[in-house]
């Protein structure tokens, strides 16, 4: 007992010593994040830093890991022609693999520790819900997120976060509205991933056909390959339309699998998350002719689309900025983002806040590659709004037919009038 | 006449991973622990003032970590048994805390109390699921004693889209916490406050674990983990220890898992599979098994390496073609790298390295 | 009804797959007793360099011996310049070991070839033959079955009538007594991995045309329902490694099929712990002796 007390003793009177010695940092103010400083975090007079959370390794970074690599590449175009009111932007990529134990750390670092002025395009709903309590507490601009979950477009509880692409149940609604117009009568299906993505997508397609409307529901996850029970429950149910809420990999498996199982040969019209031609055949191989009369919506002009003007700036971007990756999708996707976040820049003026951003982009009436609106305003956070149904037909993805814009609720599918819009001269937009 | 003193032959396993053998101490245990617990306390407590919010932010991971591989070096270090799962038991501790904290605000239940009991249910849902794995894992060993546990942590997203209403599926569910209590200023980082909770919750699982490590189960945990069938005839029931090392660490899986959720305000299923559950058993392995000392550094390993690694990547200049195939990918092959170079040069883990150095030092002086 | 037998026919069919891979885990068991976490990322390795022979070359045949060669290499590579050295005084070390090799071999993969999917083209038709309407099995699937049963046979013959078979279970089984009889048991564990080796690039070869593709982490999943497999039949067990695999293959088709997809992980659970609470070394697991 004795030696406890002892040590006891000396112990205490050490941190009596510490206490003393550093008692006066105790009375000292300490700098909160989001605080009233005058700089502002992430803007100096020569840099914008920015930052993202995306797959690069891992399951899941198929075709996302592209995006992000396409983003910085527009960015490092439009730095080297004079960059965004004499700034340039610097553009960190952080890769949490998809899990979203490793996005709310490295958020984390991003904004607390490199002092990003604004997160833009993180990807994935799992991994980005993860950080939004936290991207609301430090007043952060949490612009484009990639993924059409609703839960980008809570403007009251989440006041810094926007969406980007149109939102899974507007998907499912301009889906449902195509397929009940080019196929009467025909029995419609569903595939959806077993989470918000499946569920939001067949919400958007009931609304439209009716909760009769579609005959046979399918779910999968993403952690069992095997989706042959599903498929064949399809064929037993006489589906002739089959539309999947599937991620690339899934979309070309199912297609693999219908084709094993005797002759069955829906009309599929998957998800834009799982329809990029690209990456379709790149599954598929040799079984790329399945994809032949696959129908689906896009929101952008399709990569393989060489007369678009947009196709042509990101293509020569790509090639210099790019190290010339595959040209895909993802890589329209990612530098159409990075043209929307300069014109969202510009728009909010020289004299940068995080503020100002974020009511640049409220005041909306963006224009670029999109097909369809951005429906940002006050009280509106959600992204594009429009889209349109394109086919492959000899072995090219082609869009056809009029831009489709719809809401999240029971609103209407209707026509979206607009013409689209072009790039300016050197592809860089201006104030 | 001299008596020898006849030893207990020991497999070279468990002169790897017993603690250092003390003689017999004088005073108790659990004063000489609270003293410890009390030093650390008001370690961090200046050390959290000294640091920034992200290393705060590293610190309160650090704390989770810990309350986790403090329980898990005790059951596969001490009591011999390989859990694959202990992802999935944080997961419970981690839900309950998030159910919890949610259903209470939205009763409209504040107070400081309220934490620590969500805490305390997240301990005891996930000291629960222990039991049942416990008692089924008392009958199996080695390999296949790791297949059930491995198939553990892959239930967690099936039972999260299973009862969605509930857990959200993959989405995942965000964690109400009170902020930090307003006395302690206006511009008081939430980052140290979550540093605070944490290191207290990890303080919590070190006592609990140390005073159960020295105290009789512990020795009948190393008896059983050394010789089942001597520790059988030397009065122990086998199955009971097994179950209650189980038990016990699954509970401090469950307050680890609580305390994760309570600093990154969300839990989803993907932060808890497989890839926890390994990263677990790499920490405990890397920092030394057995040891509490280690199962430190096996927690700080989790969130330094990956984190130095990327750092370290990130200084090179590269063309964009190259940046694009190596930005992730070099990290992880560094991290792989290194996992394997350490074990190679430190077969014992951190802690063991560590110790081996302090002998040859004091065998040199 | 008729559901019921195609499910019955899909589950066999990944049945065999999963079979194939848990002798990789098996034949390592019963040669090093240590289960090879790496088994998944090193058959990745394999399968991709087959794959690329085979496009390049054009013929299916010569890419699937390229595989074996490369697994025969590649698993006496990680045996000598790697698990040799790791000190085997803690079984856990082995485990780590392989995880970290996994992770180097997965980013490597990844570095090389990049993390997009590439199509791995099978070499017969994969149409489903049809017996009363009811799409049963395609050749594809009758060729991994005549693959598995092949290396089954020929594992029971070297384990049971051959010299070498028996001096490799010797000297897994006994390592010290065997040294002492003359048995070089360094060469014999350096065979054991090469041989688990090659069972596993030949089952990544088979089993990546019916999944998603060519993957840096294309067998993680395979892997897991796999180890299951095994252990469920008993890890000291080739017929274990089948048997496992048939009824692993069967509970997830019957359960995605009939309860969803999502659920498929806990029948897996279920299933391991109802098999082994009953017999806790897997069902084929033989009379065991007290190790102290």
């Amino acid at each position: 007992m004795l030696r406890i007390a002892r040590r006891g003793i000396v112990v205490a009177a050490c941190l009596a010593l510490v206490a003393a010695s550093s008692a006066c940092s105790d009375e000292a103010p300490s700098s909160s994040g989001g605080g009233t400083a005058a700089s502002v975090p992430g803007v100096t007079d020569t840099e914008i830093v920015l930052g993202t959370h995306m797959p690069l390794t891992g399951p899941a970074a198929a075709g996302y890991s592209k995006i992000a690599p396409a983003t910085k590449a527009y960015f490092e175009y439009v730095n080297a022609n004079g960059g965004v009111n004499g700034r340039k932007i610097k553009y960190l990529i952080e890769d949490d693999g998809y899990n979203p134990a490793n996005t709310q750390t490295l958020v984390r670092k991003l904004v607390l520790e490199d002092k990003v002025f604004a997160i833009v395009n993180g990807l994935g709903t799992p991994t980005h819900t993860g950080v939004l309590d936290f991207l609301k507490t430090q007043k952060v601009p949490d612009l484009f997120v990639a993924s059409g979950s609703r839960s980008w477009n809570q403007p009251e509880k989440y006041p810094t976060t926007f969406g980007f692409q149109p939102d899974y149940t507007v998907e499912g609604k301009i889906i449902a509205d195509f397929v009940k117009k080019t196929y009467p009568g025909q029995v419609v299906c569903h595939m959806g991933q077993d989470d918000d993505f499946g569920r939001d997508s067949l919400a958007g397609v009931e609304q439209v056909l009716g909760a009769d409307g579609v005959k046979e529901k399918q779910k999968y996850v993403t952690s069992n390959t095997n989706i042959t029970p599903q498929i064949q429950a399809f064929k037993a149910a006489g589906c002739q339309v089959v539309i999947s809420a599937t991620i690339p990999a899934f979309t070309a498996l199912s297609l693999g699998t219908a084709a094993k199982l005797g002759g069955f040969k829906p009309q599929w019209v998957p998800s834009s998350v799982g329809a990029d031609y690209t990456t379709l055949s790149g599954l598929l191989g040799e079984g790329k002719v399945l994809l032949e009369g696959l129908v689906a919506p896009g929101y952008l002009p399709v990569s393989t689309d060489a007369g678009n003007p947009w196709v042509q700036l990101y293509q020569k971007v790509n090639k210099e900025y790019n190290g010339d990756a595959p040209f895909d999708n993802n890589i329209m996707f990612g530098m159409t983002v990075g043209y929307l976040t300069v014109q969202a820049l510009l728009k909010a003026g020289k004299d940068l806040t995080r503020e100002g951003l974020i009511s640049a982009v409220e005041s909306g009436g963006f224009k670029n590659a999109a097909v369809g609106p951005y429906r940002y305003s006050a009280s509106d956070h959600s992204g594009i709004g429009g889209m349109q149904m394109g086919r492959v037909t000899g072995g090219k993805q082609a869009a056809f037919g009029p831009v489709l814009q719809t809401d999240d609720g029971a609103g209407p599918v209707q026509e979206y009038g607009e013409a689209p819009a072009t790039p300016t001269g050197n592809g860089i937009p201006s104030a | 006449m001299t008596t020898t003193k006849v030893r207990p032959a020991r497999s070279p396993i468990s002169r790897l991973i017993t603690p250092r053998q003390t003689g017999p101490r004088r005073g108790s245990t659990l004063l000489r622990h609270l003293l410890w617990v009390a030093v650390g306390a008001v370690a961090v407590y200046f050390v959290s003032y000294g640091i920034d919010p992200f290393r705060n932010y590293q610190l309160a991971t650090v704390a989770a970590y810990l309350c986790v591989t403090a329980g898990l070096t005790m059951l596969t270090g001490l009591n011999g048994q390989l859990s694959l799962g202990h992802g999935a038991l944080m997961a419970c501790g981690a839900y309950t805390v998030a159910l919890a904290q949610n259903e209470l605000r939205d009763r409209g239940v504040l107070g400081a109390w309220v934490l620590p009991v969500s805490l305390a249910l997240g301990v005891l849902v996930a000291a629960l699921a222990g039991a049942l794995i416990g008692v089924c894992a008392a009958r199996l060993r080695g390999p296949y004693l790791a297949g059930v546990t491995l198939a553990v942590a892959l239930v967690v997203p099936a039972f999260t889209t299973r009862f969605a209403g509930l857990f959200n599926a993959d989405q995942g569910l965000s964690v109400y916490v009170e902020p930090a209590p307003a006395a302690l200023g206006p511009y008081f980082p939430p980052e140290r406050w979550q540093a605070w909770i944490a290191v207290g919750a990890a303080m919590v699982s070190l006592l609990i674990v140390a005073n159960l490590v020295h105290s009789r189960f512990g020795r009948a945990f190393k008896a059983v983990r050394d010789d089942e069938v001597a520790a059988k005839l030397a009065g122990i029931h086998v199955a009971r220890t097994q179950v209650l090392a189980f038990v016990v660490s699954a509970g401090c899986a469950g307050l680890g898992g609580g305390v994760l959720a309570v600093i990154s305000q969300s839990v989803s299923p993907s932060v808890f599979g497989l890839t926890l559950s390994l990263n677990l058993l790499l920490a405990i392995v890397l920092g030394g098994l057995g040891s509490l000392f280690g199962a430190a550094w096996g927690a700080l390993l989790l969130v330094l390496l990956p984190y130095l690694t990327t750092e370290v990547t990130r200084g090179f200049e590269l063309s964009p073609g190259l940046a694009n195939k190596l930005e992730g990918n070099l990290p992880l092959a560094i991290f792989g790298l290194t996992l394997i170079i350490v074990m190679l040069v430190a077969p014992g883990g951190i802690q063991d390295a560590f110790r081996a150095l302090g002998r040859t030092i004091r065998r040199r002086f | 009804m008729e559901r019921f037998i195609f499910l019955t026919f899909d589950g066999l069919s990944r049945g065999a797959v999963y079979a194939a891979f848990a002798l990789a885990l098996v034949l390592i068991w019963r040669a090093a007793r240590v289960v090879n976490f790496a088994q998944g990322a090193m058959a990745v390795v394999t399968a991709y360099a087959a794959y690329m022979v085979s496009d390049a070359v054009g013929s299916y045949l010569v890419g699937f011996l390229f595989a074996l060669v490369g697994g025969l290499l590649l698993g006496a590579v990680v045996e000598r310049g790697l698990m040799r050295f790791v000190g085997h005084a803690n079984p856990l070390n082995d485990v780590i070991v392989a995880l970290g090799l996994v992770l180097l071999l997965t980013a490597v993969v990844g570095i090389v070839f990049g993390g997009e999917f590439r199509a791995a083209n099978q070499p017969f038709d994969t149409k489903a033959i049809e017996v009363g309407g009811v799409p049963l099995m395609s050749r594809y699937d009758l060729f991994i079955w005549g693959t598995v049963a092949t290396i089954v046979v020929l594992l029971a013959l070297l384990f049971t009538r051959t010299a070498v078979g028996l001096r490799m279970r010797a000297a897994a089984f006994a390592p010290e007594v065997s040294r002492l009889l003359g048995v070089n048991v360094g060469r014999m564990l350096t065979l054991g991995w090469a041989l688990a080796a090659v069972v596993g690039a030949v089952a990544g070869v088979l089993i990546l045309p019916t999944e998603l593709g060519l993957h840096p982490h294309a067998m993680d999943i395979v892997f897991a329902s796999s180890f299951a497999a095994a252990i469920v039949g008993g890890l000291d067990s080739p017929v274990g490694a089948v048997v496992g695999g048939i009824i692993v293959g069967l509970i997830l088709s019957y359960v995605s099929g009939y309860l969803g997809a999502a659920l498929t992980p806990v029948a897996v659970l279920a299933v391991l712990l109802a098999v082994l609470l009953l017999r806790p070394g897997g069902i084929f697991s033989g009379v065991r002796a007290r190790t102290v």
